[in-house]
């Protein structure tokens, strides 16, 4: 088991969709997400994912399948 | 005096032991080191920093670190310029230069960050440290961790060019080369950190690391005879540093140091990474992350961890930000050799790119006292201007033909 977290984005076309939802059964993670910003155009929010390392990996994957896009919780870390 | 009173979520406000975490529990919000300003006030005067040691620890009350066993002793009190060719040519009586390209040991403020992230790492019983790091952040780690005897592991993208990976190599930490595009190294390094027991200096460290860029503040103010600019320049990566700057000015009058601050916060970038700035010239208080394109890799940071509280200083400051192509950049390197003798890296091009920008735009006014913070050497980015500089005149060995290829008369030597 583990708990990562991410920072995650929803391109413009994407704001509407129950993305987290879907996560959430098409992959064994619990999903838990604990700020987000979600306006007209933009939208974003700080999720924690867990389960299995490589569950997590796949949920991932998924949602960048979806066009999301995914961070750390850190955002950049390489300086 | 216990100067540190928690770690405090920059986002809702919960506190924590001052101990190597970063995120908020609760909101997943950053970390920040508070203070008790009461008691660093009893202490704290003019007087006894002008009586401390000549390196940025002369600042040691306002430092989130508990002794004296410093990692990097001799980090920052850089030179505070007075640049009065450069201030004639751009039409600002009263212009410095910040000039943080001869920083110890490494050529960059990034050693001041380190200094501060590695001796608060020993304090709190790391034996390893750790950073990903396409440049001068992995310089600094390495060569500070060499020095005070800490296993250090230096993570870098696969496609580094070979000079900057052999300045890392020098100090022989472990040289971790990741496969993959960049999001993956970042993803990894982010994984590595939450895993392993590591100071990851800007990772799980970054509350304590970020606070020694204040010392740039911290000096500039004490340099000037104890008085706040009135507008200075700062280069933006992730943004921490303008964020520190304007924090610890204000810092300063918390403590009695100053009376008052005015001064306006601006921001520089390279157009081919300026999220952060371009985000506050639409207006916006959040920014859209970007795929960096830029001469200026020490800036290129798409999606800044700092970006939202840059955007937040710099408005409250009443400053603005600016950007600029990356032959302007090249031109600001050149410039600022030209007019003051100071060799700075590409961020430095960015700084004084903007600052020509915005004295032409009329937003820093010619009677302002103005800091323009150069926070890189040169040397390490050679090849941003290789083509722009020129070659040596090529003569045949007799003194003729030197003379006759400078038009020179002679003055039977001696006298000029
Ligand atoms: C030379 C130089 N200047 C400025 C910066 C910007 O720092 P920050 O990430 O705090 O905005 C960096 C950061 O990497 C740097 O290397
Ligand atoms: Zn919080």
């Amino acid at each position: 088991m583990a708990s990562l977290r991410f920072h995650i984005r929803f391109p413009e076309d994407k704001i509407k969709e129950p993305i987290i939802y879907q996560i959430g059964h098409e992959y064994n993670v619990v999903t838990n997400v604990r700020r987000a910003d979600v306006r007209e155009t933009t939208g974003w929010m700080d999720l924690e994912l867990s389960g299995d390392v490589a569950e997590i990996e796949r949920a991932i994957a998924g949602l960048r399948e979806k066009g999301v896009i995914v961070d750390p919780i850190e955002l950049n870390v390489v300086e | 005096m216990n100067k540190m009173k928690a770690l405090v979520c920059r986002e809702c406000g919960k506190e924590y032991p001052t101990k190597a975490i970063h995120v908020c529990e609760m909101c997943f919000g950053p970390l920040e080191v508070k203070y008790n300003y009461d008691e660093i006030k009893k202490v704290v005067s003019r007087k006894a920093i002008e009586q401390g040691p000549h390196s940025m620890w002369r600042y040691l009350d306002l430092l989130p670190v508990e002794g004296t066993n410093f990692v990097g002793p001799h980090a920052g009190f850089t030179p505070l310029v007075r640049a009065k060719n450069l201030g004639a040519y751009l039409g600002v009586e009263e212009l410095y230069i910040k000039n943080d390209t001869v920083n110890h040991p490494t050529l960059s403020f990034k050693d001041r960050v380190v200094a501060v992230a590695l001796t608060r790492a020993r304090e709190l019983g790391f034996e390893t440290v750790a950073c990903a790091s396409t440049g001068n952040l992995a310089n600094s780690v390495a060569a500070h961790a060499a020095s005070a005897n800490l296993r250090c592991y230096v993570f870098i993208p696969g496609d580094l060019e070979a000079a900057k990976v052999l300045g890392n190599l020098i100090y022989k930490p472990h040289v971790v080369e990741v496969e993959g595009n960049y999001d993956d190294v970042n993803r990894l390094c982010s994984e590595i950190a939450g895993e392993h027991g590591w100071a990851f200096v800007n990772i799980n460290i970054r509350p304590y690391y970020a606070e020694g860029s204040k010392t740039l503040a911290f000096e500039t103010v004490e340099q000037l005879g104890w008085r706040t600019p009135d507008q200075v320049v700062v280069p933006m990566a992730s943004g921490s540093l303008l964020t520190k700057i304007w924090k610890g000015l204000n810092e300063m009058k918390h403590v009695g140091l100053i009376d008052e601050v005015r001064t306006k916060i601006n921001g520089a970038q390279a157009e081919g990474c300026s999220p952060i700035a371009t985000a506050f010239k639409a207006g916006r208080d959040f920014f859209k992350p970007v795929k960096p394109k830029t001469i200026a890799k020490s800036l290129a940071i798409g999606n800044p961890a700092d970006g939202y509280y840059a955007l937040k200083a710099t408005a409250e400051s009443k400053g603005a930000m600016e950007s600029v192509t990356d032959d302007e950049v090249v031109e600001g390197i050149q410039l600022l050799a030209q007019t003051e003798g100071i060799f700075a890296e590409t961020a430095g091009g960015v700084t004084i790119g903007v600052l020509k920008k915005l004295v032409k735009q009329g937003v820093i006014g010619k009677k302002d006292v103005t800091v323009a913070y150069i926070t890189g050497n040169g040397l390490k980015t050679q090849e941003a201007v290789i083509d722009a500089v020129g070659r040596p005149t090529r003569i045949q060995p007799s003194l003729l033909a030197f003379e006759k290829t400078f038009q020179l008369r002679r003055t039977n030597g001696g006298t000029p």
